[in-house]
């Protein structure tokens, strides 16, 4: 049996984790970095629109500052975030921008002179902000700010992350996956670690452990994320008992994903000028929005696009209903180069050339706002040592919705944020753990692989992941309510226990094992699910992309805070507790959803 | 119109299980609209062999994981439209890098390793000012964005004759890389000697030229041009001329005098 000690364990290769490792290593730190896939294969490469930070660089930006990007955040979360979080991050964030152009990262620059707006308004960029890292526009923000790579935003971001993390010498294991962490309740040890290679096992002893895993959106089923994103790393901590995840029912749902597929394309289609078409090719956003129009939140745009579907108004086909997403008339030149990776997709993926079709969508799962709860140093509640960033931690500052471009962001600044902690807590004097502690957690995760190969139950993986999917697509999506949430519960609950029968049709033989990873992360998918349902059905308001359609209003007075659930050992549901939401300068206010009720017309459908 | 039926012979082998032989096995799958090897490889794992490996994270296009041989050809499956394929096709992990395990290969540590070799970061001595935006004009940004556009699938490293000879080959993704540094202005390694290890025969002399790199890349990546521009470089350097410049124009300026 390896046993590695390290300073510092980050579980997870994205932006974040990547970001907090060189933190670590730049602070003189040891820090190892575990992922699934080697590191540049991260999700976080899929970013396409932009990082938002105030930077004020473009005609569009003027006037822009950290104080007008916090207050575009707070509304956008619905006042659901922690506003000291969400203040430390719009401070940060054009210092993280800065930070990875000085590191590498070929931000687009501003061009002086004149050029057309596709509402046919006439700008001119000025000369004196020639070179200038340049921002575009994107969901829901008052000033133009997403700064953004050409098409590759995220791809430039990590393989610059990347070649930091190469420069510092910080070590990476790939092809790993964490299957539980090493913890006496009062602390965290570290992991236990399986090689996706060998099939091994290790133990990685670390003072201090940061879980940097992403988004859960694989448990929808469909969804715009990558295939790896899990939850593994939320499901870790949940798992420990002691620490709680926070706003899990907080789930984004993303206006474009393609149809089939579910790839996203990207926000900027519509930040260029990009319309939302119905059967009868009717612009129909601005009838709902007369004054965002396509570009409002994006929950707003997805409950809009989904009450425009339920009146009939959705285009029927093989993969379901969905709407048509038009840039044609923003002509060759501008999608073969601006929208150049969304003209891949829609080429290679569907066979539709979006310079003469309109591409099919429809609102897709995309993020995760909850995760596990951190302070505003990313220390996660309830185990000292453990730490959590990016989108698999919920420091809050996304509270019911995130902010295009602001995921992005707060990879990178969380990344810093908990790089910092991390070596100002690692000044005080270790805490050893004992070998009791660690042979325990091993022999725990070896018992769990030995009774899945000996296991004869009838009960294949495949089937009940499906099945999960299909649960909280239909019953915890879009529009939420009691009867369907009380129902996907009960559900999610039955498939929890039928986990327990699961039999491998491979057996557990050497090396790599797919189907046994699958079956090692299920039941921890599932504990998520039943956390998502269970918050959602409890929390008796609609709040940013959080809809009822039997609670249809914010309800500040009982509602204004932030849901805490923590699953205890052998419990069949999370126990739930709330704490209030930090309000530092902006006091609840209308956040703005357009002039026309919404009322959706009947259940919705989901192909 | 009845649907096809398709038939994937795909290798199969784990490397760790002394009794296993390397194989092919035959999956039959109906046809669906818009199927790509993505879904039928995800199909055939979920419903006919959980245990077959191969790697998928952003079934996207933009994470390189999933290149493999699709009829003998170095691809991306997950853009690899199954309506594209005749009735029968075969699936190959790539050659060169190392097995996982059928159709999984580690591309992730050669990658890794080649990043250290060329020493893919930004060499300054500039010290980061939290309070300064340092210019660039957008033109050098898009020229640097677009070397640096590689995704590290490893298809044209696959497609190398030279590559297959020698495994110390920097292969063209190591050459574009070092291309994208030469391109980018903050990067300080002024003396071409800095990029030590491209002037051998692991790097730029080892290519011969066929050029299957090009034709391979799913980015269309302008590999062919990149190679030529850094063999004549490092040639020039290498009988002295323009060693202590990286600048593309005034290199072109060399060879205008030295071919008068």
């Amino acid at each position: 049996m390896t046993t590695i000690f390290t300073d510092v364990l980050v579980i997870g290769a994205g932006l974040a984790g990547e970001r907090a490792a060189v933190e670590a290593a730049l602070r003189g730190r040891k820090a190892i970095l575990l992922s699934l896939v080697p590191p540049r294969r991260s999700h976080s490469v899929a970013a396409q629109g932009g990082m938002q930070a105030a930077l004020g660089n473009m005609v569009m930006s003027k006037g822009d500052s950290p104080d007008v990007h916090f207050e575009d955040t707070v509304k956008g979360s619905d006042w659901g975030c922690d506003q000291d979080v969400a203040r430390l991050f719009v401070t940060l964030a054009p210092v993280a921008v800065r930070q990875m152009s000085h590191w590498g990262v070929p931000w687009s620059r501003v061009e002086p002179g004149p050029r057309k707006l596709a509402d046919g308004r006439v700008i001119e960029e000025e000369k004196e902000k020639e070179g200038l890292i340049a921002a575009r526009d994107f969901g829901g923000t008052k000033k133009w700010r997403a700064c953004f790579a050409s098409d590759g935003t995220g791809h430039s971001l990590v393989y610059t992350m990347d070649n930091m993390v190469l420069q510092l010498g910080v070590t990476v294991h790939d092809r790993v996956e964490a299957l539980a962490l090493i913890h006496d309740g009062q602390r965290c040890f570290g992991a236990i670690v399986q090689d996706l290679r060998t099939g091994e096992l290790r133990t990685y002893l670390a003072r201090a452990t940061i879980i940097a895993t992403g988004g859960y959106g694989r448990i929808f089923g469909h969804s715009t994320n990558a295939v790896i994103n899990e939850g593994t790393g939320m499901a870790l901590a949940q798992d420990t008992g002691v620490v709680p995840l926070g706003n899990m029912e907080a789930v984004q749902f993303h206006p474009t994903g393609i149809v089939p597929g579910d790839i996203l394309v990207s926000e900027a289609c519509r930040g260029d000028g990009g319309y939302l078409l119905d059967k009868d090719e009717h612009r129909f956003m601005p009838d709902y929005e007369p004054a965002k129009k396509e570009l409002a939140s994006r929950d707003v745009v997805s409950r809009r696009m989904m009450q425009h579907i339920l009146l009939g108004k959705g285009i029927e086909s093989p993969y379901g209903t969905h709407l048509w997403l038009d840039i044609r008339h923003l002509g060759k030149k501008h999608i073969d180069s601006n929208l150049r990776e969304v003209a891949d997709i829609c080429r290679t993926f569907l066979g539709v050339d979006p310079v003469t079709q309109p591409i099919p969508v429809r609102p897709t799962q995309h993020y995760s706002m909850g995760g596990v709860r951190t302070n505003i140093g990313c220390r996660a509640y309830g185990l000292a040592g453990l730490y959590a960033a990016g989108e698999a931690g919920c420091w809050d500052m996304h509270g019911f919705n995130r902010l295009g471009g602001n995921s992005v962001a707060e990879t990178v600044v969380t990344g810093m944020v908990v790089g910092r902690q991390v070596a100002v807590d690692l000044e005080a004097p270790a805490v050893a753990c004992t070998e009791k502690l660690a042979q325990d957690t091993l022999k725990q995760v070896e018992e769990r692989i030995r009774r899945l190969a000996a296991s004869e139950g009838l009960v294949a993986v495949h089937a009940v992941k499906k099945r999960m999917g299909e649960v909280l697509t239909e019953k915890v999506g879009i529009f939420r309510n009691g009867k369907n949430l009380s129902e996907a519960v009960e559900e999610l609950q039955e498939l929890l226990e039928m986990s327990r029968h699961i039999g491998l049709r491979t057996g557990v033989g050497r090396g790599a094992n797919p189907e046994l990873s699958a079956a090692l992360r299920l039941p921890g998918m599932l504990r998520l699910a039943v956390t998502i349902a269970y918050g959602a059905l409890q929390r008796t308001e609609s709040r940013g992309s959080h809809f009822r359609e039997d609670y249809p209003r914010r309800d500040d007075k009982n509602w204004l805070k932030r849901t805490l659930a923590t699953w205890p050992a052998g419990a069949d549901k999370p126990v739930l507790n709330y704490e209030p939401v930090v309000i530092t300068d902006l006091p609840p206010g209308e956040r703005g959803y357009g002039e026309m009720q919404l009322k959706p017309q009947k259940e919705p459908a989901h192909g | 119109m009845a649907k096809r039926v398709v038939t994937f012979e795909i290798f199969r082998h784990n490397p760790l299980d002394p009794d296993s032989k390397p194989r092919m096995q035959p999956f039959v799958l109906e046809e669906t609209p818009r199927m790509t090897l993505f879904t039928a490889l995800t199909k055939i794992r979920e419903e006919l062999d959980p245990s077959l490996k191969f790697d998928f994270v952003c079934r996207a296009a933009v994470c390189g994981s999933c290149a493999m041989l699709v009829n003998g050809k170095p691809r991306l499956a997950c853009r690899t439209r199954v309506e594209e394929l005749p009735d029968r096709t075969t699936l190959f992990p790539l050659p060169f890098f190392k097995l996982v395990g059928d159709l999984s290969v580690d591309t992730g540590s050669w990658f890794r390793e080649m990043g250290a070799r060329v020493q893919s970061w930004v060499h300054t001595m500039e010290q980061f000012n939290p309070a300064l935006e340092e210019r660039m004009s957008n033109e050098k940004a898009i020229a640097v964005y677009e070397l640096d556009r590689c995704i590290e699938c490893g298809c044209c490293v696959a497609a190398c004759a030279t590559a297959q000879m020698r495994p110390d080959f920097l292969g063209p993704a190591g050459l574009l890389r070092v291309a994208r540094f030469v391109a980018d202005p903050r990067d300080q390694r002024t003396s071409i000697n800095a990029f030590d290890v491209v002037k051998t025969d692991e790097g730029i002399f080892g290519c011969v030229g066929f050029l299957a790199c090009h034709d391979s890349c799913p980015k269309n990546l302008s590999l062919a041009t990149q190679l030529a521009y850094l063999r004549r470089k490092f040639m020039l350097t290498g009988v002295g001329i323009g060693k202590d410049s990286k600048d593309h124009h005034n290199i072109s300026q060399t060879v205008e005098l030295s071919a008068r």
